[in-house]
């Protein structure tokens, strides 16, 4: 490099020169380039034309269905801590018809997932899944709209029709089961750490509570911090109006102001609220229960009065998957009582099968010391087993009817959450 | 023969990099401005419309974090020069045959992921952790006294995670004066702190220049210290921009942020460069 200054100026100012020109006639070049690349690139979106009739919907499934067949494989796409790292059940599925599962932990969030897959599936390109699980929310109806789910084969799905709990037949995001059947529900709720936190808290007034200055943890996701804020001003989230969504980003935004809130949290919260830097948060359940187990801590997490949002993740074939038949049989298989309840055991969410309860109580009897405490108490959880009482409190994510009024939900609460 | 090798040799060096720029770079840069100015949403397609108001929109609503993602950038950069010139002038004057080690040590937290470091980050000053929990427990700090979740924090982050940015290229400018020329000044009456200010520091501008350079811009954009560091009212305009990208799939708007936060950048790196002498800034860029 130091030789450059021992050339003659004359030399460099000449190759500067003649670079400059060159630059020149590129950028002329590139601005035409960019003025065509300009127009010609949308970014094509299909929105598709619902079924209007239970006979044309009938007539998509039987098109879409017709000449698949088992191809000994299927590719599944989940997320972390939803399964035993072992995958007892996944052995047992290929043990029993043949088919060999990929299963791999590679969604860690809907949006990402969704802006993952999205590109490929407009282009109508394989996304190298078959079976994916996303949660009910703006992603899952996006994913509707878009027409990138495979309509299910109810006659393929016998274990679904006999062992699936009336309300995950009746679900309001997908009624019908048109397009998915749930893996497991969770609710969103209010966790703590009895160490700091003398009173349990029973309303979600504790986490406006001044004397928790600092010491509150609140999700970043709209959804999410939308819904406590309606639940303090007992709204029900699944009824709300956009009056509401200001209402509670009204409480929200005080709560923030006063300095009570710590951060807005994803998935992370979990090490802040056992190290002491929160105190208490919005947590999701089976994650309070699995750091427990797996860290020995003592977190707590409450249902409070006024109700909590119950969630369910979902399990659906995008339309380009590559071997759907083994995937139907995947998802149904998930439906046998044994299957779920061993599912159950493990990940300590909602199983969709009220009859894995007998099955978890008949294991607990079986077992012995510390396995037998456990099941025990999975079996009479009621974050696994919800009761009627429990399910009367639970409240869903608001659908909403287009995106527009998505988009407007969404500025409303993440000028809380991005200030 | 041989003057149209000469001619074509530098064409042939720089058509790798300049490959690699013009897919990797100018291409993404024109679909960038493509969408800026497209509009619609993910369900229905975007089209293009000259859509200016992605501009308005995005500049409206998130000037605050437009403004506090260019402040924390300068108190960064502020940070970095006061620690790292030190460290710079001390392996360059006082290095002696081990200034390659020195160099070394710098460059060791690169070989550690950035994301891993600033979490660390979190695990070092967490509330009740190995700083702060004995410091309280003493009395030394207030009950609710935290690092964590606080600009202090962020801003902190962002310092240390670009330091050796900031350093390696004053050293290179440090290293480059001739020790003859320190002796001169002395020869020439002048003290150690004159010496300093009238041919150390001028001569080390260009390192300083180069090393805000680096520092500046890609502290200005980050997400990620102020998403794990970070508290309420600390978002960067980072942030939002991934946001918009990956949560909201708001391609227009966060288009039309990234060109915005582009533009701003350029032209202060302009305003700095103009002030300090254009002609100092050549010279780094000949080096």
């Amino acid at each position: 490099m130091n030789d450059f200054r021992n050339q003659d100026p004359a030399f460099l100012r000449g190759m500067t020169q003649r670079r400059l020109g060159r630059r020149d006639a590129f950028r002329l070049a590139g601005l035409s380039a960019a003025g065509l690349a300009l127009a010609a690139c949308g970014v094509q979106g299909k929105r598709v034309a619902k079924p209007t009739s239970s006979a044309e919907a009938q007539s998509a499934v039987q098109q879409y269905w017709s000449g698949k067949v088992k191809n000994g494989h299927v590719d599944f796409a989940n997320w972390p801590l939803y399964m035993d790292p072992k995958q007892p059940e996944l052995k047992q599925f290929t043990g029993q018809t043949g088919i060999s599962v990929t299963y791999s932990e590679v969604i860690q969030e809907n949006a990402s997932w969704f802006a993952k897959i999205q590109p490929l599936l407009a282009a109508g390109q394989s996304i190298n899944y078959d079976l994916m699980v996303v949660t009910n929310g703006i992603q899952f109806s996006q994913l509707v709209e878009l027409g990138y789910l495979v309509a299910l084969d109810h006659s393929k799905l016998p274990n679904f029709a006999a062992n699936a709990g009336p309300r995950y037949k009746s679900e309001a995001f997908d009624p019908g089961n048109v397009y998915s059947i749930p893996w497991t529900s969770g609710m969103t709720g209010i966790a703590y750490n009895p160490k700091y936190i003398d009173t349990p808290p029973t309303s979600y007034a504790a986490m406006w509570d001044p004397k928790y200055k600092g010491k509150v943890g609140m999700m970043a996701d709209s959804q999410e911090i939308g819904n406590f804020g309606m639940f303090l001003l007992g709204i029900d989230p699944e009824k709300s109006t956009p009056a509401d969504w200001e209402k509670a980003a009204a409480k929200l935004k005080e709560q923030r102001d006063a300095g009570i809130v710590r951060k807005y949290y994803d998935q992370s919260y979990v090490d802040p609220l056992s190290k002491g830097d929160i105190w208490m948060c919005q947590a999701w359940s089976g994650d309070i229960f699995q750091k427990n187990v797996s860290d020995g801590t003592d977190l707590k997490f409450v249902i409070p009065d006024e109700g909590a949002t119950i969630w369910t993740d979902n399990m659906m074939i995008p339309k380009t998957a590559a071997n759907p038949v083994d995937a139907i049989m995947l998802m149904d298989f998930f439906y046998d009582p044994k299957v779920a309840a061993s599912l159950a055991e493990y990940i300590n969410y909602v199983t969709p099968v009220p009859a894995a309860q007998a099955i978890i109580k008949a294991d607990a009897d079986a077992a012995s010391g510390d396995d037998k405490k456990t099941l025990e108490e999975v079996a009479a959880s009621p974050l696994v087993f919800p009761s009627e009482a429990d399910y009367a409190k639970l409240r869903s994510y608001r659908n909403f009817k287009n995106t527009d009024e998505q988009k407007q939900y969404e500025n409303i609460f993440q000028a809380i959450t991005t200030a | 023969m041989r003057t149209l090798r000469a001619r074509l040799t530098p064409y042939a060096l720089i058509f790798p990099g300049g490959l690699w720029l013009a897919i990797f770079f100018v291409v993404p840069t024109l679909v960038m401005l493509s969408l800026s100015l497209q509009s619609g949403n993910v369900v229905d397609g975007f089209a293009f419309t000259w859509n200016w108001h992605s501009y308005v929109d995005g500049v409206t609503t998130y000037h605050d974090q437009i403004i506090r993602s260019l402040l924390y950038g300068l108190a960064a950069t502020v940070i970095q020069i006061l620690i790292g010139f030190p460290v710079a002038y001390w392996i360059a004057f006082k290095g002696g045959n081990n200034k390659s080690v020195y160099l070394f040590l710098v460059l060791l937290p690169f070989l550690v992921s950035f994301v891993l470091r600033t979490i660390s980050w979190q695990f070092l000053l967490s509330d009740n952790g190995i700083l702060l929990g004995p410091l309280r427990d003493a009395g030394l700090l207030p009950q609710d006294f935290r690092v964590l979740a606080t600009p202090y924090a962020v801003i902190g982050g962002l310092s240390y995670n670009f330091l050796p940015f900031m350093i390696l290229p004053m050293y290179v400018a440090l290293e480059r004066i001739d020790p003859r020329l320190l002796e001169a000044a002395q020869d020439l009456y002048a003290s150690r702190f004159h010496t300093f200010l009238r041919v150390v520091l001028p001569l080390s501008l260009p390192g300083v220049f180069a090393g805000v350079l680096m520092t500046f811009v890609p502290a200005s954009s980050d997400y990620v210290n102020s998403s794990v560091l970070g508290g309420t009212n600390t978002t960067m305009i980072g942030n939002v921009i991934q946001n918009q990208f990956l949560v909201n799939q708001d391609y227009p708007v966060a288009s039309a942020l990234s060109f915005t936060l582009m533009a701003l950048l350029l032209i202060g790196i302009f305003a700095y460069a103009r002030a300090l002498g254009t002609e100092d800034v050549l010279e780094v860029a000949a080096r």
